[in-house]
């Protein structure tokens, strides 16, 4: 597979493995200046966007149809030069020296146009293949300033073309250009590996000279392209001025985290009793359907009981919060305010020898620490980045959300009356959240004086402007990529996993169930951490995604002592308090666990591909599991010393 | 010689050299802090740093050790304008 591909490329592009027969076109630009806007609308896929620098940090790809032929679009990192060492403007460099696009799209940010020129100067050194798309056109023109497209072509001798990507316009005239530009003749150079290679060769001095004079180029641009009125940004400065202000900017914070948390439990209380309603109303058809049909016991028992209801419980318990925690969260990263928390804690970060940029990293963790670990690619220091790398598994992910949600539902918010239930609820969660950030304070700070030592190094962060939220792009796409990607990762592996807790409910060793035996086995382990034998065999079950703890751990119980269907809170609460003995230290417990215990296989192998290392790997693992459980340790036996819970 | 680090907010200044190297170096050129440019300080971080310049349009944030490898000059109140 891989040599018929290698055959039929380019040398140059066999690295990349670009086919021949399409025209390649490579999206650059600084961070944050629609260049995945512009690639999703093209291509119709779903790179993740949002209001921060850093997000797209690996290379995407996808292709489009332009007047019968084939482009492959390539969605590189941004970068603000081609001329610094690290990771992201490595990928984009190589690609554009050695990847032989056809044609550059240089995305630029038509409010800081002087700023963004650089690379574009650069990358016209480069190659003459090139297209400016000119994005963010409107909020230009919301803040008062006008762009020459016309005189700014000029300048640069390549098309010029103004777009506001979120509403697609100006893209067909893109395509067109890039067309255009794809079949103009003798624009190849064969100069331009040169001219990195001098640039790196320069002595300090001779590349000082380089830089001032390509920014002074883009001064003398931005000077006869760029007309400013009125008070740019006015409003953005006011806000920032309230947002990161003492008295004000670490209560927001606190305040937007619990609001997406209340919003995410008050709200997802009636659909899901509807949707378990619903399911399980088809479950008992598909009862009646099996013996109508006259299928044997066992077959009805492993595929209703086991793999049905795994789904069912997955589908009910999962869907209605994710569906509204995860547009929530997406809210906040498009608006621009995740740099401002960057911002207003790096001084903490700092002061345990890690960056503020982990701020970024951990929240790109909320959705998903795989992705949260790749995200580390813009620390530019090595050891911070791992640090960062090692920590983000104590930020809560998709796959454990539905765990801390359903507990801090059923057993925290439960115990209140319901006016403050959700309230309560959504206080315990930003409670989990914040042990979660002060154990990445103490374990990194840990790092840093011990195995990873080594001083703060520089820190450079961009706060881009507010923007006005793309709402419906934002329900479109976090319902698409996060709500039902992980609903299918739970799907697909909860339905085996019911599968397996029916047979091992269901196959007899001697005069217990394969299931009876390993949770007596495991039960003096869970007991001392404050949890159970049932627990542990669900924590090692869902190895491979955490998605699956909740509904193994529910169809262990259930297939325990053969109990009827689930429907409500109430009776879940019936199922694990009087049936199986759980206390609200359980709960406490279970959640701690949870947040604490180690990343699941996905997270481990991105971890491995990462830093290479099997030693980080193995320290990524087994830290947060030894973690884990000296704390559910100390907290099961500190409450039994006290007499709180059994 | 003044840095960029004691630049009060809303006081405004001009490059005059750079004095880091390596990486924090290429990183403050990339986003064009070169000799020349004028700069203002915008923003104090709640916890009094890092502090946030106006930067070619641009909001970079910078903490103080950084900030003060960047010598400047003709530093002046211009706190009441944007
Ligand atoms: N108002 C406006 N926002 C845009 C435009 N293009 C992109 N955005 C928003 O700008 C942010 C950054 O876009 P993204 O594609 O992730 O940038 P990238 O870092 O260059 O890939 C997102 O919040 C987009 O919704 C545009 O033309 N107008
Ligand atoms: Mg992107």
């Amino acid at each position: 597979m891989a040599k018929t591909i290698e055959q039929k490329v380019k040398p140059g592009r066999a690295k990349y493995e670009v086919p021949e027969s399409e025209l390649v076109v490579a999206l650059a630009g600084n961070p944050n200046t629609g260049k995945s806007t512009v690639f999703n609308a093209l291509t119709g896929l779903r790179q993740h966007t949002g209001n921060w620098p850093g997000k797209t940090v690996t290379r995407a790809e996808g292709s489009f149809s332009f007047q019968g032929e084939k482009y492959h679009l390539i969605d590189l990192p941004g970068t603000y030069s081609l001329l610094a060492r690290t990771t992201d403007e490595e990928i984009a460099r190589d690609f554009l020296v050695e990847g032989e696009p056809d044609v550059v799209v240089v995305v630029v940010d038509a409010t800081s146009l002087e700023r963004n020129l650089n690379l574009v100067l650069q990358v016209l050194r480069l190659t003459r293949r090139v297209v400016v798309c000119l994005n963010l056109m409107d909020e230009a023109e919301r803040n008062g300033i006008e762009v020459d497209a016309k005189a700014l072509e000029e300048e640069l001798g390549v098309p010029v073309v103004p777009t506001v990507a979120v509403r697609r316009k100006g893209l067909e005239r893109l395509v067109a250009a890039i067309a255009k530009v794809a079949h103009q003749p003798g624009l190849d150079e064969a100069s331009r590996r040169e001219e990195v290679r001098e640039f790196f060769a320069a002595d300090p001095a001779e590349k000082d000279r380089i830089v001032r004079a390509t920014f002074a180029e883009a001064e003398r641009i931005a000077a006869r392209c760029v007309r400013t009125s009125g008070s740019a940004r006015r409003l953005d400065r006011i806000l920032d001025r309230i947002l990161t202000s003492k008295a004000v900017g670490f209560p927001v914070m606190l305040l937007l985290l619990a609001a997406i948390f209340w919003l995410t439990i008050a709200g997802a209380n009636v659909p899901s009793s509807l949707l378990a309603d619903g399911l399980f109303w088809v479950e008992e058809k598909l009862l009646i359907g099996m013996n109508a049909i006259g299928a044997p016991a066992w077959l009805t028992g492993f595929l209703i009981e086991g793999v049905y209801r795994g789904l069912a419980w997955v589908v009910s318990v999962m869907l209605p919060p994710m569906a509204i925690f995860f547009p929530a969260f997406t809210l906040l990263e498009d608006l621009g305010y995740l740099p401002r928390v960057a911002f207003s804690l790096d001084r903490v970060f700092r002061k345990v020898g890690a960056n503020g940029k982990m701020a970024l990293t951990m929240a790109m963790g909320f959705g998903c620490n795989a992705a949260g670990v790749i995200s580390t690619r813009i620390i530019d220091s090595p050891r911070e980045r791992l640090i960062a790398i090692i920590t983000n598994n104590f930020m809560p992910c998709n796959g454990r959300w539905p765990t801390l949600i359903l507990l801090a539902t059923v057993f925290i918010a439960a115990a209140f009356p319901p006016s403050v239930g959700a309230l309560v609820g959504a206080g315990t969660l930003v409670g989990v959240v914040l042990l979660g950030f002060f154990v990445t304070l103490l374990v990194s700070f840990g790092l840093t004086k011990t195995a990873l030592k080594g001083a703060a190094s520089a820190f450079v962060l961009e706060l881009p402007p507010y923007r006005k939220p793309q709402l419906l792009r934002i329900l479109y796409t976090s319902l698409l990529d996060r709500t039902l990607f992980v609903l299918w990762r739970a799907v697909v592996i909860a339905a085996p996993a019911g599968g397996l807790a029916w047979i091992l409910a269901n196959v007899s060793v001697g005069d217990a169930t394969l299931l009876q035996a390993i949770v007596q086995f495991l039960d003096p382990l869970g007991r001392l951490i404050g949890l159970d034998g049932v627990i542990l065999l669900a924590y090692i079950v869902a190895i491979p995604a955490n998605e699956v703890v909740v509904p193994t751990m529910l169809m262990a119980y259930m297939n325990y002592n053969k109990l009827i269907e689930i429907e409500s809170t109430q009776q879940l609460q019936q199922l694990l308090v009087v049936d199986h003995g759980w206390t609200v230290l359980t709960a406490v417990c279970l959640m701690l666990f949870s947040l604490l215990h180690n990343p699941c296989s996905t997270t481990l192998w991105t971890i491995f591909k990462e830093t290479g290392s099997k030693k980080w790997t193995l320290v990524s693992a087994l830290l947060p599991l030894g973690i884990a459980f000296l704390v559910c340790f100390l907290v099961a036996q500190t409450a039994r010393l006290l007499g709180w819970g059994g | 010689m003044k840095t960029l680090a004691d630049l009060k907010p809303g006081e405004e200044a001009t490059v005059v050299e750079l004095t880091s190297t390596g990486l924090t170096r290429e990183r403050l050129q990339d986003l064009g802090i070169v000799p020349g440019t004028r700069v203002r300080a915008s923003l104090i971080s709640p916890l009094g740093d890092p502090v946030a310049y106006e930067v070619r349009g641009a909001l970079i944030a910078l903490r103080r050790p950084d900030a003060a490898t960047i010598l400047i000059e003709n530093g002046h109140e211009n706190g009441k304008n944007d």
